[in-house]
């Protein structure tokens, strides 16, 4: 246990005492949502729901680019150890296999969650109104993407050799898949076959969970939108899958 | 935890037929061997031969595909685990994270090792105090010169009190200074019961351990006390250059059948008792054709030639 405490100790001291990294992971989704949600306010109708304009209807969109961004890029961490030889000291010592995908994931995952729920407190700029329950509800949420993310992000790094390329994957697999969750354009109202590509993005149910958590009632374009149960099981499901993905990956044991 | 490897008697090493392959070619061929409790024992060969790979083994990096390997009675495969809680690892490239502090790397490497509070306080100390590191506890390790980080990584390593200590390389990088005090902490550590496993490319690291074992594209071509290793070769080594070391060679050995003059790098050797008398001997036997005649005490070098035909350094070129 005190070597998955230290793994996730280390992932946020690292973290801090490179303020670059927080104010890059954090601040291009900021500039996207403001410059983008304001542009596009204007002419965003949202079918089946007026009043909501593109500001607030991007907004968890935004949260959920937040946080993807940062848990994945929290994982180039995983690159670095390996080229640095710090992960070699790691996998020598007695500690459990399990235990070290854990605490690298939970360090990843606690930095991407401390960056979108940073973001969270923006929600009344966005014109939301939201209750202290739903605000913990989304931080709950933010929480299982955060660590289902890491994971993927983690056997994805473990396979790549260079932070560049890790880079190039990531813009190429990354922005399509945030594109296609629900987060800049609503399900429906979407080609049949573009409908289909985004029920398979496991984001989807991310950004879903997240829009439910924010409106008491129905939430607007909520319409063929899976329900917010079934989206965090999804969620957790994909988490666990991507956990035994790195805890095989790690075993296999490659290291340069 | 219930296993209790510290049986005296029992190898701190026990190797048999041990295989490892890349995609790319086998890098160890059966490798058979066995390092007793408390001796500084080494892994002498050219880059290349497969000293990393068996090192990796033994650090629990890799995957054992063939053979068997013990670590204080306790199997590297089976007992991963267990294996791993009485190693003490260094790294050729120090395993530090340089964003940390010499201090908070020793804490991190403490705690993956089950360590903590004051037990943990009092070993860090311990250790910079050892290793001469106390000025530079808060200094960050990527702050520091490539010796430091190796010192800091040795004391990681030692922290935890490990009954094995594997060392990879441990003299790369490191200045005449630097490694006598590595070599002086190695023979310390042999003193508290300690056993040291390193592997090297340096002839004059090979004599510092108790015993050795010569590798060479995956297999171990000799093993013995470096002075056993040397007396194979039964005398001293004469080498003789000139103009045309292969002509010359043979008008020697037609000259002297019982030299068996061999040659090797572009010169000519000879294994003789008492070579001194023969160099009068060679220059006046063949005249005008020899440039240089030198007569030398055997090093492990010439044992890894005698046993392999090519040399040590840059062994891929003469091989």
């Amino acid at each position: 246990m005190t070597g998955l405490w230290s793994l996730w100790r280390r992932e946020l001291v690292r973290f801090f005492r490179q303020p670059s990294r927080v104010a890059g992971a954090a601040g291009s989704p900021l500039l996207f949502w403001l410059l983008l949600g304001s542009g596009l306010s204007s002419s965003f109708r949202l079918p089946g729901a007026a009043g909501v304009d593109y500001l607030e209807y991007f907004y968890p969109g935004t949260l959920v680019l937040v946080v993807l961004f940062a848990a994945i890029f929290s994982t180039i961490s995983i690159i670095e150890d390996r080229r640095e030889g710090f992960l070699q000291g790691v996998l020598a010592a007695p500690v459990s296999r399990a235990a070290i995908v854990a605490g690298k994931v939970l360090g990843g995952a606690t930095l991407a969650w401390l960056q979108g729920a940073a973001f969270l407190l923006l929600a009344p700029v966005a014109g939301l109104h939201v209750s202290v329950a739903s605000l913990l509800a989304a931080a709950g949420v933010l929480a299982l993407l955060a660590v289902a993310l890491t994971a993927l992000g983690f056997a994805c790094a473990w396979s790549v050799d260079s932070v560049q390329g890790f880079h190039a994957i990531m813009n190429l697999l990354l922005v399509p898949l945030w594109l296609l969750s629900g987060a800049v354009f609503p399900l429906t109202g979407a080609p049949v076959w573009l409908a289909a590509l985004m029920r398979l993005n496991p984001l989807t149910y991310g950004v879903a969970a997240l829009r439910q958590t924010f409106y008491v009632a129905a939430a607007p374009a909520a319409d063929g939108l899976p329900g917010a149960g079934v989206s965090l099981l999804i969620l957790a499901a994909v988490g666990a899958l991507a956990f035994a993905a790195d805890l095989l990956v790690l075993r296999r044991g490659r290291l340069e | 935890m219930t296993a209790q490897p510290s049986e005296e008697g029992l190898p701190a090493v026990q190797a048999q037929g041990v295989e490892y392959s890349y995609p790319g070619g086998r890098a160890l061929a059966g490798l058979d061997f066995r390092v007793a409790r408390g001796e500084i024992y080494g892994f002498l060969g050219p880059n290349g031969g497969g000293k990393t790979t068996l090192f990796r083994l033994l650090a629990t990096l890799l995957p054992l595909q063939r053979g068997t390997l013990t670590v204080l009675g306790a199997d590297l495969v089976r007992q991963a685990r267990e294996v791993r809680r009485h190693l003490g690892v260094v790294f050729q490239n120090p395993s530090l994270d340089l964003q940390l502090s010499v201090a908070e790397n020793l804490t991190h490497h403490g705690w993956l090792y089950g360590l903590s509070g004051r037990d943990l306080a009092t070993r860090i100390d311990r250790q910079l105090e050892r290793f001469g590191l106390t000025d530079r506890r808060d200094q960050r390790a990527r702050e520091l010169s490539g010796g430091l980080r190796r010192r800091t990584e040795i004391a990681k390593a030692l922290l935890h009190d490990p009954r094995l200590l594997l060392l990879d390389e441990p003299s790369t990088g490191l200045d005449p200074a630097a490694r006598r005090d590595l070599w002086d902490a190695l023979t310390a550590l042999r003193q508290d019961g300690v056993t040291v496993l390193l592997t090297t490319h340096f002839m004059e690291e090979g004599d510092r351990c108790d015993r050795l074992a010569l590798l060479d594209r995956g297999r171990l071509v000799a093993e013995g006390t470096p002075a056993v290793l040397k007396e194979e070769i039964g005398g001293d080594v004469v080498t003789v250059t000139g103009p045309d070391p292969q002509a010359l060679a043979r008008d020697l050995a037609a000259r002297f059948p019982e030299l068996a003059p061999t040659v090797r790098d572009g010169s000519v050797r000879l294994e003789r008792e008492r070579a001194h008398e023969w160099v009068a001997r060679l220059v006046e036997a063949l005249p005008g054709r020899i440039d240089a005649v030198t007569v030398a005490r055997p090093t492990l070098e010439d044992v890894f030639l005698h046993r392999t035909g090519h040399r040590l350094y840059g062994g891929e070129d003469a091989a």
